[in-house]
């Protein structure tokens, strides 16, 4: 039973840190790939600054998005996750 | 006129109160029930009491009061930007107010066209609620949008307006656009009318959240290392954690007012983009010329 259950917290942990690491890299290449492209933009045309900068800032946030699914997806796995799992271990180990 | 005077500034203070004291009221209610915690807790919106329901209970959070108290501040806000609107001799408050409407009906012209500029108090609304809900985590307030209630709601309502934009091109072509390009696409095009309300929400309530699940781990790190550095200090001095004094603002100034305001333009924007997005402006010209031929027939015959 105890193992089990270190098994349960132990893999939901790890689970929420590659779920986190992994879902990182696609935001942070995006965003990269954003800024490098308006940085370009106003350094052809320095009088659009302002323009360029709002969408930019704009489409990051929406290139985040992913990020943020994998980010809701980690904090469920380490607060909500373990406390499921352990009940329905306990439920099916009363049946048994 | 002395009269009068004394009267517009008993009610100016009236405004301010209103303004002033339910966030006041959140700070008390959060002093008086938050629990002590010690190191490293994260935990949802706390629920205060619990209302008995027929079919079930409706447990009251802080969330709830949090996001009604703010609700009444913006209100007692508008109350006195718009109080006393005048011609000529224009104060402060009333340019301040014409400011902000003008810049937010430039917004939603913009970004939606002349059509919905009925929208532009809703977007406001939507504008107000969500940066202030968010900014109330700078005095101690639990965020109302950091629980994912609140702004699923919030989701909730857009994805309605959004349906019955799109539905006023007619139900057939609103049921028609499922089948686009071809009719094998109808799941995915399902999905991903629900995915939009689902990533709105998603977008906001992470980025809040994550803002002050760093907060707290921050705070709790540099608790620890300025017990292990500076622990050696005689009596008391040691138990200070003076690493904790300034850097954890720094983190805030941008987690919390950077990315709150942020956050509130993104769904603002989102909002809008969507709602025009999805309304067809074509069919919805043709059906209405339709109807006015109708009527007009209509109107001979008799």
């Amino acid at each position: 039973m105890e193992l089990a259950i270190g098994i349960i917290l132990g893999c939901c942990a790890l689970g929420a840190g590659i779920c986190m690491g992994i879902g990182a890299i696609g935001p942070g290449i995006g965003e990269g790939n954003a800024v490098a492209k308006a940085c370009e933009a106003i350094g052809r045309q320095p009088e659009s600054k302002g323009a360029v900068t709002s969408t930019m800032i704009m489409g990051c946030a929406i290139s985040e998005t992913t990020g943020i699914y994998s980010l809701v997806i980690a904090i469920l796995l380490i607060f909500v996750a373990p406390n499921l799992m352990v009940n329905i271990l306990k439920n099916a180990i009363g049946l048994l | 006129m002395e009269e009068k005077h004394r009267l517009f500034v008993a009610v100016d203070i009236l405004y301010i109160c209103m303004m002033v004291l339910p966030i006041v009221f959140g700070i008390v209610l959060r002093i008086l029930t938050a629990p002590p915690t010690e190191g490293i807790s994260i935990t949802g919106a706390r629920i205060l009491f619990t209302v008995p329901m027929p079919i079930q209970d409706l447990p009251i959070t802080e969330a709830q009061v949090n996001s009604w108290l703010v609700m009444i501040s913006i209100t007692g806000l508008c109350l006195f930007l718009t109080h006393g609107l005048q011609i000529r001799k224009v104060s402060k408050r009333q340019h301040l107010a014409e400011w902000i409407v003008e810049k937010l009906d430039n917004m939603v012209r913009e970004s939606m066209g002349e059509f919905f500029m009925v929208f532009s108090p809703f977007i406001a609304a939507i504008f107000a609620l969500s940066a202030i809900s968010s900014l109330s985590s700078l005095l101690g307030v639990y965020a109302p949008t950091a629980d994912v209630n609140v702004v699923a709601g919030w989701g909730i309502l857009v994805f309605i307006l959004i349906t019955y934009y799109k539905l006023k091109g007619g139900l057939l072509n609103y049921l028609k656009g499922y089948t686009e390009p071809i009719a094998v696409m109808i799941p995915l095009n399902i999905l991903g009318e629900i995915a939009t309300p689902v990533s709105m929400t998603f977008r906001h309530y992470g980025n809040v959240l994550s803002g002050s699940v760093i907060a707290v781990l921050i705070a709790a790190a540099l608790q620890a290392l300025s017990s292990l550095v500076l622990g050696w200090l005689p009596g008391f001095l040691g138990d200070i954690p003076f690493l904790q004094i300034g850097l954890p603002a720094i983190l805030s100034l941008y987690f919390d007012v950077f990315s709150s305001c942020m956050q509130a333009y993104i769904f603002a924007m989102l909002t809008m983009l969507n709602i025009s997005g999805g309304f067809p402006q074509e069919l919805y010209e043709k059906r209405m010329e339709k109807k006015l031929a109708r009527k007009k027939k209509a109107a001979e015959s008799i």
